[in-house]
């Protein structure tokens, strides 16, 4: 079974007037269902308002269902009495790293997690160490965290949720404030807990670049999930991604673009190297090539 | 616009008082206020002195940084004297026109004058030399027994907290809207008072509908991270009390009882 499962989920913002009428309703989430298994990279795409950050809010029970079933790890959000658990096992990254830094010396905040949960001193500190070193942040445990960058501030929040040895972490676009380099940062963190600590991620961005890494990648439209698979696959539907408003990696752009005008590749190329790799392998280009060298 | 104020700002070095559990200092910094009201005469308020100089001396801040800091309340202590020179009655001293400055007066004021003075150099002592983040720890620690009558000590003082952290947070976003008005040919530098405080408008609105969003966003990471409240937390940096800390109660226990004994004694 999954680690986190979602069935037939439906969320609805209920909008009010002034008196608290209900004038309305939007349905953020429309009957999404999905499975994750133990141990994925997993990567949620989509444009603004597709609602992919309302299914990120629902697999740490920030939000309820208004229809449908979330399953962490066996237990349902609308289960108050699991509901710490939950929040412990699927830990969450968010967007602004400034709105969610609650220590005023970074090792504090990574104890933050760990004293909620009422782990003892000594152990607090040993966890702090610990999941400061898996993001390379240990030398600037006693800085504040208003002298770091935004990438090494998104990583000290990542240490803060590892401080809490969650099972699987949600991120929502933890890389939308950053720079390319903070950006690097932050994936390179996440990549190498996925792969060392074999902990369950879900990223939620709409750099798609950052999703070609992904086991499994899901495309959110309206509230529906508009396309899944595997990166390769996903980014071979060229026209369904623009029609999504989405662009696909450069590199997979320009291999779709050469196989319309007739160049031999295979679809869904990812990065520079395999787009070099499928480029020899074509008679013509590798003709020319030989043709340089000589 | 917010650097002249230096009263009280943690200042950091090493020293006995540095080191002391921040509950020690919170308590010593009480007793030491209720002390300047129960002593009432000059050989009572030298004491005082005596013993402010002595911690001074022990906090190794230096004089003239406490002092500067003391520019902030001049305002204050100049009012207060001035309504107590010249509203006391008593026998008369100076008369000049219609006002009368009488001796009850004069001594009284000047009275008022010593303890104001020692009671902002020795709670600003406390602030000195402890870091706001042990000032809350002690707060929480000692005010804990308030918890049982349902008053929300841990939450106020995680809010202390919370504010601290966002204050230079704050301060760099009005910088920032603070520039982006100038650009748009916003004018912050005029001289009368009512076109400052206009100004003000376009500055605090799109400041507090941040610190809102803020507000929001770090009230959810914190839910996220399984915060629920002061109960079954455990503390990262416990606070535990210290021989050392056991020497300096005793010392302020004597201080205290000194300063009952010379009111008792009639000086």
């Amino acid at each position: 079974m999954g680690i986190i499962q979602t069935l037939n989920l439906i969320h609805d913002y209920i909008t009010r007037d002034e008196e608290g009428n209900e004038v309305g309703t939007v349905r953020a989430l429309d009957d999404v269902s999905l499975d994750v298994e133990p141990g994925q990279f997993i990567a949620v795409l989509g444009h603004n308002g597709s609602g992919k950050s309302t299914l990120a809010k629902h697999l740490n029970a920030l939000l309820y269902p208004s229809g449908g079933t979330v399953i962490v790890d066996g237990m349902n959000t609308q289960d108050d009495d699991k509901l710490w658990n939950i929040r412990q096992e699927a830990g969450m990254i968010f967007q602004n790293p400034d709105n969610q830094i609650i220590g005023q010396v970074v090792e504090e905040d990574v104890g933050f997690g760990p004293e909620n949960m009422g782990v003892p001193t000594k152990e607090i500190w040993e966890r702090v160490e610990e999941s400061l070193k898996t993001v390379g942040m240990w030398e600037y445990r006693k800085k504040s965290p208003n002298h770091l960058s935004g990438g090494q501030k998104q990583r000290v929040s990542i240490a803060g949720v590892i401080a809490m040895h969650p099972k699987c972490i949600i991120m929502d676009e933890p890389t939308a404030m950053l720079d390319p380099s903070g950006r690097r940062e932050v994936i390179r963190a996440a990549r190498a807990l996925n792969d060392v600590e074999k902990i369950t991620i879900i990223l939620i961005t709409h750099h798609m670049e950052e999703a070609i890494y992904a086991d499994h990648v899901f495309v959110m439209d309206e509230g529906k999930i508009a396309l899944q698979g595997t990166p390769r696959e996903v980014f071979s539907e060229v026209e369904k991604m623009q029609a999504l408003h989405l662009d696909v990696p450069a590199v997979t752009m320009v291999a779709h673009e050469l196989r319309k005008a007739g160049v031999d590749i295979p679809a869904g190329i990812l990065t520079k190297e395999e787009l070099g790799a499928a480029l020899e392998l074509v008679p013509s280009v590798a003709s020319m090539q030989s043709g340089k060298i000589s | 616009m917010f650097k002249e104020v230096t009263i009280g700002q943690y200042y950091q070095t090493d020293s006995v008082l540095h080191r002391m559990d921040p509950r020690v200092k919170l308590i010593g910094t009480f007793a030491y206020i209720i002390s300047l009201f129960i002593v009432n005469s000059f050989v009572g308020y030298a004491f005082a002195a005596v013993f402010l100089a002595a911690m001074i001396l022990l906090s190794r801040v230096p004089f003239g940084y406490i002092v500067r800091g003391m520019k902030a309340i001049m305002f204050l202590l100049i009012i207060t004297v001035i309504f107590n020179l010249i509203l006391t009655p008593g026998r008369p001293l100076i008369q000049i026109w219609k006002i009368t400055i009488t001796w009850e007066g004069l001594s009284f004021a000047v009275k008022m004058a010593v303890r104001l003075i020692f009671l902002i150099i020795g709670s600003s002592l406390m602030t000195l030399t402890t870091t706001p983040n042990q000032l809350t720890d002690a707060l929480e620690s000692v005010m804990g027994p308030l918890g049982r009558i349902h008053v929300p000590v841990h939450e106020m003082a995680m809010m202390m907290s919370i504010a601290l952290r966002f204050i230079p947070i704050l301060m760099e976003e009005t910088d920032k809207i603070m520039k982006a008005q100038i650009a748009r040919g916003a004018d912050f530098e005029s001289r009368s008072l009512i076109k400052k405080i206009k100004s003000m408008v376009p500055l605090l609105v799109p400041l507090f509908i941040s610190a809102f969003r803020r507000a929001n966003d770090l009230a959810m990471a914190m839910e996220a991270r399984c915060y629920r409240g002061g109960e079954g937390r455990t503390k990262m940096k416990p606070l535990v009390y210290r021989g050392s800390d056991m020497v300096a109660f005793a010392i302020l226990a004597v201080y205290f009882a000194a300063c009952i004994a010379l009111r008792g004694a009639g000086y």
